[in-house]
């Protein structure tokens, strides 16, 4: 695993702070610093350190977890209804019904364990998916999403009250400061720092929990379960407390999406959602401190970029080239991109899966490892180097 | 293996400074000179495309985007100017809205709420829409319709039939062309009593949402006005593929017309099931068993083959209509696609139209300057006859058609026969209307 990073914790945070902070600088280039996907970098990296606190340290594969994103941010969005849209009551919501949640469903689930322990997880979240479309309509709203209706209560908005999620009058979707950075737009908005701090915060007490010896136990639980139980200790409460904790997790990420833009739908608590998050997890690096939170930015990035490519873009990319050879990149291209992007994300999914098991994280570690040696022979190159890790 | 150790002193002054390095940025907060959301500056103008790329209603998706592009050509003055030379408002001349040249931008909708409003973000914040168009699914219309609301952009409804869309959802940037459930029931109620007489026996299967509730509830007001008695309402997941659990009840129900409230895959898999399990050859209470579609597309037919063949159902607009707007948009499109719209076509090309209409009527971008424009608007040439957006709901009114399976089609496409044109004031209603109540228009926003 990452042995640079594991060294220096109090290094890490700070370039992990830092990022988070410059997210709007830092995407710029990608085309990618626009309110929507920079709030999502953030809310799903929240989902999946959570994920990764289960299934890294523990190995228990969570096949429901998009059950506790879907009960977050429907609680939240129940709290704009009720009370008014200010997101903290809504957080404050979100946080305990996802923990209730996840105390009865990891109660149950936990009895059990590997591949049973899965289908179990996936069997609540299905069950949660179907009730959430079909027979809870009156809380759900069904297939149209729960949404915030002028004629609803709203008990603390008063008269002239702000119409859109605000944190005491600081409206999420505003955007504060916006310029030119190398040719793209960076746009920083308020909702993403408001959803960085918890970003941040999950982080620390990622840290915090990797570290512990609670998060040691959690290590032993993993590597063989059996002899944790011969030793004499009883590892449910272990697993239990992990479960819940990743459960929060998930549901602060699902209030914080609601936050953003207040609509629930059913399908955020689909099994393809659950996968998505083990493929964030994957993809990153599961029982990295860092990587899931890569993963997650990966695939959003992906999803929000990639399918937004059509052919006229297509056209124009490859313009210079002969008609012939340009129709014929155009028309390979084409199923890769648009409705295609799954494609493309599934088979970069392969490629690190296979050449990268540790995932992006180790692919990071290989490349800083690669070029520190490198530096070792050629000394005057290391000074340009050092800023490589710090995404 | 180092510790990461906080003191209290560093963990309040790190704090401190996170704060103030949050605070700082907001100094230089300027308030922006634009008078409405994604004014556009430069010499071109943006418009967001998000329809259905994967999902039930893939097909009506793919055929909508055709007629966007194809709109989009005739807006920047390519093509052979289609349905521009047949609108009754001559404001556009070819040369793109206002003088800028029209691009566009395209999301899929997946036919999910969610990801429909992420990919409609993304076109407003990132890409600079000033219009969001599409959708062809009333769930999603209606989810994009109120984040459009919040963003302050227009949204030109795609194909949506629920009533809430502008009945109980209905919001002041929102506009629809198509039209809706309700007006469905009314137009098919005297076809179905003259073929299928007054005492009948009806069961709905319904799609689980917005759409198939509203339909199946203005369909059975309306044939039960009529002395149908309504056995049962059975509602399906959207998502369902397989029917035949669905199907099997209704053998033994004692009904004899089965109602399929359903639209794109999911009518033609309910559809193909009934007729496999012989209801159509069926007689029951000494009448010959009918299947009714009532919202019906081209699409659909051709999907469901030899099954739709007398099948009665409504449809906002079909290809073989006669009128010179009709003519002229099938003539171009067939052009160069090499086949005929579907109604999806014709309605995202309309409704595309009548947005560069009104900005170029109304001066401006301005979500409220276009909204006035509309309101009220009557305009001619777009295929349907005289049409109006209604005001107080920004409902468009016009003709409405019932159509049939064709029993001889003479080509793959030929698959609908028109059997009436209703006629716009038998489908018109107040809109206080029951079926449309609850709901508020609310100011229209420009987003600043």
């Amino acid at each position: 695993m990452s042995a640079v990073f594991k060294n220096n914790d109090k290094t890490l945070f700070t370039v992990f702070v830092l990022a988070v902070l410059l997210g709007p600088i830092l995407m710029a280039p990608f085309g990618a610093s626009y309110p929507d996907l920079l709030q999502r970098f953030a809310i799903f990296g929240i989902f999946a350190i959570g994920f990764n606190i289960l299934f890294g340290l523990t190995g228990y594969l969570s096949f429901g977890h998009a059950a506790f994103l879907g009960v977050g941010s429907y609680s939240a969005v129940w709290m704009f209804k009720l009370l008014s849209f200010n997101v903290i009551p809504a957080l404050i919501l979100a946080v305990i019904v996802s923990a209730l949640f996840a105390l009865l469903i990891g109660y149950i689930s936990l009895r059990r364990s590997g591949i049973y322990f899965s289908i179990l997880t996936l069997a609540f979240a299905e069950m949660m998916y179907r009730l959430a479309y079909s027979v809870l309509t009156p809380i759900t709203n069904g297939e149209t999403g729960l949404q915030v209706y002028s004629d609803d209560p709203q008990y603390l908005m008063g008269e002239n009250g702000i119409t859109t999620t605000h944190l005491f009058g600081i409206k999420m979707n505003d955007v504060f400061l916006r310029f030119e950075f190398l040719g793209r737009e960076a746009q920083f908005n308020f909702g993403y720092y408001f959803a960085a701090i918890f970003l941040i915060l999950a982080f620390y007490i990622s840290i915090r929990i990797f570290r512990s010896p609670f998060g040691m136990m959690l290590r032993a639980i993993k590597s063989n379960q059996n002899r944790v139980n011969y030793t004499g200790l009883n590892s449910r409460p272990y697993t239990l407390a992990a479960f819940v904790i990743s459960g929060v997790y998930a549901g602060l990420a699902g209030g914080l999406l609601a936050c953003m833009d207040p609509l629930a739908g059913a399908e955020r608590m689909q099994w393809t959602a659950s996968g998505e998050v083990v493929l964030m997890t994957i993809l990153g690096g599961a029982g990295t401190l860092l990587g899931p939170v890569l993963g997650a930015s990966f695939i959003k990035y992906f999803e929000a970029i990639f399918s937004k490519i059509n052919d006229n873009v297509l056209h124009t990319w490859f313009s210079f080239l002969p008609d012939g050879l340009e129709n014929g990149i155009v028309w390979v291209l084409h199923f890769f991109v648009g409705k295609g992007w799954h494609l493309t994300l599934g088979t970069l999914f392969m490629l690190v899966v296979i050449f990268l098991p540790g995932g992006l994280l180790d692919g990071v570690t290989r490349l800083f490892n690669w070029v520190k040696n490198l530096g070792k022979k050629k000394p005057e190159e290391e000074q340009s180097t050092k800023a490589s890790p710090a995404e | 293996m180092s510790e990461l150790k906080t003191s209290r002193r560093g963990l309040l002054k790190s704090g401190a400074g996170i704060g103030a390095g949050l605070a700082v940025p907001t100094i230089f907060t300027a308030s922006s000179a634009a008078a409405y959301v994604n004014e556009p500056t430069g010499s071109t103008v943006t418009l967001g495309f998000n329809v259905p790329q994967s999902g039930p209603y893939a097909d009506e998706g793919a055929d909508e985007l055709r007629a966007y592009e194809l709109a989009v050509e005739h807006l920047n003055g390519g093509g052979d100017g289609g349905m521009l030379n047949t609108f009754s408002s001559k404001a556009l001349s070819g040369n793109g809205i206002l003088g800028k040249q029209v691009t566009y931008v395209t999301g899929d909708t997946q036919t999910k709420s969610d990801a429909a409003r992420a990919s409609a973000k993304s076109m407003i914040e990132k890409d600079g829409a000033i219009m969001i168009t599409g959708g062809s699914s009333s769930g999603v219309a209606v989810a994009v319709q109120g984040l459009c609301q919040e963003a302050g952009v227009i949204f030109m409804a795609g194909l949506t039939h629920s009533n809430d869309t502008t009945g109980k959802d209905k919001k002041a940037n929102g506009f629809r062309h198509f039209f809706n459930a309700y007006m469905s029931a009314a137009a098919l109620a005297p076809v179905l009593s003259s073929n299928y007489g007054n005492d009948r026996k009806a069961y709905h299967l319904t799609a689980d949402y917005t759409w198939g509730w509203t339909q199946q509830e203005s369909i059975q007001n309306a044939t039960e006005a009529l002395g149908w008695e309504t056995v049962a309402n059975v509602l399906t997941p959207l998502a369902t593929t397989d029917f035949s659990s669905y199907i099997a009840p209704v053998l033994n129900s004692g009904a004899d017309v089965l109602v399929l409230n359903h639209y794109g895959g999911n009518m033609v898999n309910s559809l193909t099931a009934a007729v496999q399990f012989g209801l159509r050859a069926r007689q029951v209470n000494g009448k010959n068993f009918e299947i009714i579609v009532p919202l019906y597309s081209r699409l659909m037919a051709r999907g469901a083959g030899e099954n739709v063949k007398g099948i009665f159902g409504s449809t906002n607009w079909h290809w073989s209509l006669q009128d010179e707007g009709s003519q002229a948009f099938v003539r171009s499109f067939g052009e160069k696609y090499g086949f005929p719209p579907s109604q999806a076509a014709h309605t995202c090309y309309a409704q595309t139209l009548l947005y560069a209409d009104a900005a170029e009527r109304a001066g401006t971008f301005n979500p409220c300057g276009i909204a006035e424009a509309l309101e009220g608007f009557e305009f001619d040439g777009l295929g349907n006859g005289p049409t109006l957006y209604r005001a107080a709901d920004h409902q468009c009114f016009k003709d409405v058609l019932v159509v049939r399976g064709k029993e001889n089609p003479t080509s793959e496409f030929d698959l609908l026969e028109v059997v009436e044109i209703t006629p716009r004031s038998q489908v018109e209603y107040a809109p206080d209307h029951p079926m449309f109540a609850g709901g508020e228009l609310g100011q229209c926003n420009p987003g600043v």
